[in-house]
């Protein structure tokens, strides 16, 4: 039991423990964001645990064409799934976060926009998969989009706004980068923060798997 | 190699026979610039002028690429799928979109001069660009159709599948447009966004090329 169980309760733990430190820390005062800086435990720790599952969903589905097994497409979709999750709560944190610093809850931002297509694209996904009802037409089908989709969430959050005149976020746009400028007590949380986070992330893609699984009828162990 | 030509060649005469294929795309693209130099009249500023004249493109885009999968029905899929490699239809169908993708556009761009005028444009930057989009857009559209053939509902799907994957292209090429704008562009800046144009024409075709067997085969 606590065997299997140990990397869910220290998920836990850390979240926990990034919500309650994250809230009573010291922060440095900054113009312009003050206080607002402690979203970024929880804005950031989103897209980390994002790209975590998006990464996954994309090693699976290279698995799943080298072998044709679903039970690596149930990961694949799973994982985009729990990707489209996680992004969507980093754009309403973020929003929340622009709001409060930029004044609009969404500003023309290379980075905000380039996440928003990348998102279309999972959603695209998700469309394409519902549309096929074969399942292993789909696996396959579903696959080849992913690997699509994945270089465009490295073109649009990687490549793009790097390359651009201006933007309002760190490391982007020729801004210097947030992990170097980050203050040492804030890396004591936003580390465990972003670990318990794609730890929880994968605890909802495990549970999302073995449902789907019992669902369609897949052997988990095969 | 032979048999990638001799695929293009039978594109190009079903094109050549059916016909209403692209008189039909040109007819649209002629609507489209038509409508737009109705309702903003003769008159627009120049970055006006390029956002609708990618705007066009993307769309008469979409509509003549589409069906290049899509027409292909299930037994003559099959009698392919017997004859040639993936790598070569998929290749041959590559080559004939971005054929027709250069020539629509080259005549929209015509039609839309004689509607909307044309800007000032540093030549050495906005022409390659031009082609290298063409062609770019044609071969993620290409393997984007190629996608949508094997799932239901084609023409929704095309779109929301497509939307995503041409958009990097789409904006920096139209951000080259913008800069071809402002007066002589220096050498440094024109190879630079000419090679990243060039660098995502060259990843979608290598992706195109590697998964395209797994798309092919029933």
């Amino acid at each position: 039991m606590i065997k299997g169980m140990w990397w869910k309760i220290a998920g836990l733990v850390l979240i926990l423990y990034s919500i309650i430190a994250g809230l009573t820390i010291d922060v440095p005062a900054l113009p312009v964001i003050h206080q607002t800086i402690r979203n970024l435990f929880y804005h950031v720790s989103m897209w980390f645990a994002m790209f975590v599952m998006l990464g996954t969903s994309l090693v699976f589905s290279i698995k799943y064409l080298s072998g044709f097994k679903l039970k690596d497409d149930l990961m694949a979709s799973g994982a985009v799934y729990t990707g489209i999750f996680f992004g969507t709560l980093g754009l309403l944190t973020g929003m929340i976060w622009a709001k409060f610093t930029w004044g609009d809850f969404w500003t023309n931002d290379p980075q905000l926009n380039g996440a928003a297509v990348s998102m279309m694209a999972y959603l695209a996904y998700a469309i394409l998969r519902g549309s096929i009802d074969e399942a292993a037409m789909r696996a396959r089908i579903s696959a080849v989009y992913n690997i699509f989709a994945f270089m465009l969430l490295v073109i649009f959050l990687g490549v793009l706004p790097r390359l651009a005149d201006s933007s309002l976020h760190p490391g982007k746009g020729g801004n210097s980068s947030t992990m170097e400028g980050l203050d040492p007590t804030m890396r004591l949380v936003f580390y465990p923060a972003a670990l318990g986070w794609i730890l929880v992330a994968f605890w909802l893609l495990q549970i999302h798997k073995r449902k789907r699984a019992l669902i369609q009828g897949v052997n988990l162990n095969k | 190699m032979k048999e990638i030509t001799e695929l293009i060649r039978k594109d190009f005469l079903l094109e050549l026979r059916q016909r209403y294929a692209i008189n039909g795309i040109l007819l649209y693209v002629f609507s489209t610039i038509f409508v737009v130099q109705l309702c903003f009249g003769r008159v627009i500023d120049d970055k006006t002028w390029v956002a609708l004249f990618w705007i066009i493109l993307l769309f008469a885009a979409f509509n003549a690429v589409s069906k290049s999968f899509i027409q292909e029905n299930s037994s003559r899929r099959l009698y392919y799928y017997m004859i040639a490699s993936p790598v070569s239809v998929i290749l041959s169908k590559m080559v004939y979109n971005a054929f027709l993708m250069v020539l629509l556009g080259s005549l929209s761009l015509l039609l839309y001069t004689v509607f909307m005028g044309f800007p000032a444009f540093d030549m050495r930057l906005f022409i390659p660009a031009f082609l290298l989009g063409s062609i770019g857009i044609a071969a993620a559209l290409t393997m984007v159709s190629a996608i949508a053939s094997r799932s239901g509902n084609n023409a929704a799907l095309m779109a929301i599948l497509g939307f995503p994957v041409v958009l990097p292209l789409l904006l920096i090429l139209v951000k080259a447009s913008q800069t071809a704008l402002n007066g002589p562009v220096d050498d440094l800046k024109i190879l630079s966004m000419l090679a990243s144009v060039l660098l995502i024409d060259t990843v979608v075709l290598i992706l195109a090329v590697i998964l395209f067997p797994y798309l092919w085969r029933d």
